[in-house]
């Protein structure tokens, strides 16, 4: 039999048949017996002091077996949420898991009633008796920054900190400048909306004393660690299980406040205790993403040359920290350059507290304001020059020939080439044609435009030094007696499908037919310590951590069938997925073979351990950079102002690709969600804290009919910086799309004059923009 | 603040007894009147193929047919379904004889965390039943009520196109 290369290949994924059938379980799908349920009694304020609790009515209700508030936590000395981050002078507000004498934001939880039914959980929920006073609130970061109203009194501020970045003399590229243009973009605050909302199942057994949660999370093992923090207790006896994950994006990279109390009341009760949120609780309990206000300025030369940027990043942080809390508009800064080489610049991010939810990861995680604020700069620049924004872009590129390429802000790009992969791009869209397509469609007074992004994104989440927390991540790769291949990763997906690319890399790199590999995630008790799924590390960190240790395996079973043949193991080699003498076919013994052996322990070299397994964790020595050109053709209905993309392409390089078909399907997801950004989604507080987007009802997130049939296209620029040459993929759709729509919308609008909208380009906004332009 | 617990439950509320046939199979159930159709076959009878993504009748995770007609079972009640016959995802297929359309979606690569995916399937075989050659248009403007997070449709589009291909085979 031949032996086929799996990685590269369009392989159907292997955790399909379970999905698609029914037969896989998620959170929710657990129930042990004697279940108990908590209902979280939340917020009705966006701002108040907690005068008083009456749970009595509550307890009272037939089938209701406890009620807790935050100081029966606090007094059993269960610890707070906790915050990574590596920034000095930070103001930390306390976050009890239930809150304590104050809330602070609409959906904060402050208490918690658990009933023998689902039910019955909610009904007694709504007899639990809390007297507020309203305090009064500030949603507005900009009104936050000005600290008339405070979120947390005893700072008597509401700024958690101020990081300044600068490099190179800006003052004196503004003075020298031709042309300096100023911009406000307001990056709205967006809710990640996974379909599986969060579940948690808390169980006690006191046999062991052990504490299993199963729970809808991406970071399994650091939510143990931080459990055993909040918990008081020995880290090994809590077991930490995501099984089935209905999406995260960022969302469940995080430790929540249900987490932990149900965490506690089980133990408490001895009994399994589960929450499911509703879909309204998820829009106001868990994470959003984005909030930003970014105030640019940047000084160009006629030719369109940037000199230098100026930037101040306004991030609203919401109320408290969540994990990655402070540590993601960061990130925003150190993007900021984009994909140019802009040597002076000069920057500053404040984060500021407001009475609404936490922001945190949201896919992309800081990034995507980033680009969307040097994307539209480089639009900017090219309106005002009277330039193409194609050229504007090529004159500013960071050169092929200069990568590894440090940046100003510090970032050492590992590798790229912006103007191929643009050239591409804009050959499969027919760029030229577009343009002649666009000017006769003016003529007949349509608006039609035309959008370009070229972005750089920074993934493959690693090195630890660069890291709120590490940053490696791990894998065992266990050879079987039979041969079959069981391998223990670190990361924890949850839809990006990487118990099949997997399975391509073992099956290339021992032979093993790909039936036969089985790759297990999501369960601290039976994969060692790893860091989790996020920020697009799943393959460029944990997939390194996998070749690490399979070369150690086959390194391992050469030296095994060298013995057997009394050859010497530097004349042994893997081909065609079986281990050879060199030069002598009829000496081949398979990965099974040797594993065999191995298992056997009585033919072996001599001092070689039997057995053939290995652990190997991978720490980057560097992130990833996976960059593409994006472009959009819009048509806006200058009737009622609603945008319809016509045609969307992207053209990513995400290095090496395992499974194009994977890698497809996350760019799709991707895209789907950026363009969203652009068009409809919002997070809206009113001024007093309300959430006005508490239901899929009035959040809008894309449907089939919203979007259209994507053209994928790509370049392979593969990076040193792991063995596998990958780079990520699972943001770059967003990062990349979002600047592109909004630039095609602005391009429509140019024939009025119009330079700038704010997203989301509602029909309502762009329709009163052309009005305001003098109209039709 | 504690009570003790107990295994048993407390509570009494009315009980109506309903008959309902689920693939293909009867139950005789007594249910609360306000149990949700979607949570009588997760809790009652353990098809937790069935997904439920909202509160208000807008994610269509918990699409099933009934009476071969597709519904989203959050927003029906379990004495509604009362002598009249479910289907869910359980139903149709397999791991080891997959639906036409259960074969597409994994063909097209139409699914990532599989949430949404089993009420899409539902959604997308009454599409097919009612228009067995569905453009790419009506297929998108059919599945208004299903959200996916995670595919973009894309490929669910394709997967959808694919099935009704071989469906009419
Ligand atoms: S759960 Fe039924 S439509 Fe969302
Ligand atoms: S596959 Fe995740 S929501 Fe559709």
């Amino acid at each position: 039999m031949a032996f086929t290369t799996m990685v590269g290949a369009r392989i159907r994924r292997r955790e399909d048949p379970r999905l698609i059938t029914g037969r896989a379980s998620y959170t929710d799908d657990f129930k042990t017996i004697g279940t108990l349920y908590a209902s979280f009694v939340r917020s009705p304020y966006g701002h108040a002091k907690i005068r008083a609790i009456d749970t009595s009515g509550a307890k009272d209700h037939p089938g209701v077996i406890a009620v807790y508030v935050g100081t029966d936590l606090a007094d059993a000395g269960v610890k707070g949420l906790p915050c990574a981050h590596k920034l000095p002078e930070l103001n930390v507000p306390p976050h009890p898991a239930l809150a304590i004498g104050e809330v602070r934001y609409v959906g904060e939880p402050v208490a918690v009633v658990i009933a023998d039914d689902p039910y019955v959980a909610r009904d007694a929920a709504e007899l639990v008796e809390i007297a507020y006073d309203e305090q009064p609130v500030v949603v507005d970061p900009l009104q936050a920054l000005e600290g008339k109203t405070l979120v947390h009194e005893a700072f008597g501020t509401n700024i958690a900190f101020r990081l300044p970045i600068a490099a190179g003399d800006t003052d004196a590229a503004f003075k020298s400048a031709d042309v300096v243009i100023k911009q406000r973009f307001i990056n709205q605050r967006l809710a990640p909306v996974p379909i599986e909302t969060r579940a948690v199942l808390a169980q006690w057994n006191p046999g062991e004393e052990g504490l299993t949660i199963t729970t809808s999370t991406q970071i399994p093992h650091l939510l143990r660690t931080q459990l055993a923090v909040a918990l008081g207790m020995p880290e090994n006896h809590i077991r930490v299980i995501a099984p089935e994950v209905g999406g995260g994006f960022g969302a469940k990279l995080n430790v929540y406040a249900e987490e932990i109390a149900c965490g506690w009341i089980a133990m408490q009760l001895g009994r399994p205790v589960k929450f499911t949120e509703t879909r309204s609780e998820c829009f106001t309990a868990m994470i959003h993403g984005r909030d930003q206000v970014d105030d640019v300025e940047v000084a160009v030369k006629n030719d369109g040359t940037i000199l230098g940027l100026r930037l101040r990043v306004v991030a609203n942080l919401g109320a408290y920290f969540q994990l990655l809390t402070p540590v993601i508009p960061t990130l925003t800064l150190l993007m900021a350059p984009g994909c140019y080489a802009i040597k002076n610049i000069s920057t500053e991010c404040i984060g500021v507290f407001t009475n609404t939810m936490s922001t945190d990861a949201y896919r992309g995680a800081g990034r995507p304001e980033a680009t969307y604020l040097i994307e539209r700069t480089l639009d900017l620049i090219a309106r005002k020059l009277n330039l193409d924004p194609v050229e504007v872009r090529r004159r500013n590129f960071i050169k092929a020939d200069s990568f590894p390429h440090t940046t100003a802000m510090g970032l050492t790009y590992d590798s790229g080439n912006y103007e191929a992969t643009m050239d591409q791009a804009l050959k499969a869209a027919d760029y030229p044609g577009l343009r002649k397509a666009q000017a006769e469609a003016r003529k007949a007074g349509r608006l039609l435009g035309i959008g370009l992004s070229t972005y750089v994104e920074v993934c493959g989440m690693g090195p630890s030094a660069a890291m709120p927390a590490a940053g490696w991540d791990s894998a065992t790769v266990r050879v079987e007696p039979t041969g079959a291949v069981t391998v223990l990763t670190g990361i924890s997906p949850h839809g990006q499908g990487e118990e099949t690319t997997f399975a391509q890399i073992v099956a290339d790199e021992l032979g093993v037919p790909i039936e036969q590999i089985i790759i297990v995630h999501g369960d601290t008790d039976r994969v060692q310590y790893g860091v989790g799924t996020f920020g697009s590390r799943g393959t460029a960190v944990g997939g390194a951590a996998l070749k690490l240790a399979l070369d150690v395996i086959r390194e391992k079973a050469m030296k095994i069938a060298a013995h057997q043949w009394e050859a010497s193991p530097d004349d042994v080699e893997y081909r065609d997925g079986k281990i050879m003498v060199k030069g002598d076919p009829s000496k081949a013994m398979t990965t099974a073979e040797a594993g065999f052996l191995a298992f056997m322990g009585d033919k072996l070299p001599p001092g070689l351990e039997p057995g053939l397994d290995a652990t190997r964790r991978f720490e980057p020595p560097n992130f990833v950079y996976p960059f593409g050109t994006h472009i959009c053709v819009v048509e806006i209905d200058p009737q009622t102002g609603s945008t319809k993309i016509v045609r969307y392409l992207a053209t990513d390089d995400c290095g090496k690709v395992i499974n194009p078909m994977i890698v497809a399907g996350q760019v799709h997801g991707g895209l789907a969600q950026g363009i969203a950004q652009a068009l409809f989604e919002e997070v809206v507080y009113d001024e007093d804290g309300q959430l006005l987007t508490g239901t899929l009802l009035d959040y809008a997130v894309p449907r089939a009919e919203h979007l259209l049939n994507f053209e994928l296209d790509h370049t392979v620029t593969p990076t040193d910086v792991n063995p596998l040459g990958v780079k990520g993929v699972g943001e770059a759709g967003t990062i990349g799309s979002t600047p592109a729509v909004v630039n095609a919308v602005i391009d429509a609008l140019a024939p009025f004059g119009i330079t700038h909208l704010d997203m989301p380009l509602k029909p309502e906004k762009v329709w009163t923009a052309i009005q305001q332009a003098g109209g039709l | 603040m504690q009570t003790k617990p107990s295994i048993s439950s407390s509570t009494a509320p009315a009980q109506t007894a309903i008959e309902v046939e689920v693939n293909g199979e009867k139950h005789a159930l007594t249910v609360e009147p306000r149990l949700l159709l979607a949570h009588m076959l997760r809790e009652r009878l353990g098809l937790t193929g069935t997904h439920i993504g909202c509160d208000t009748s807008s994610c269509g995770a918990c699409t099933v047919l009934l009476e071969g007609k597709s519904v989203k079972s959050c927003t029906v009640l379990a004495v509604q379904a009362d002598g009249r016959a479910v289907t869910t995802i359980e139903g149709i297929g397999t791991s080891r004889s997959l639906h036409p359309m259960q074969e597409a979606f994994w063909a097209e690569h139409g699914l990532q965390c599989g949430y949404c995916t089993t009420g899409m399937i539902m959604a997308s075989l009454d599409l097919i039943a009612r228009n067995p050659d569905p453009s790419d248009e009506q297929i998108r403007e059919g599945l208004g009520g299903n959200i996916c997070r995670c595919t973009g449709y894309h490929n669910i589009v394709r997967a959808v196109k694919a099935a009704a291909k071989a469906v009419k085979k």
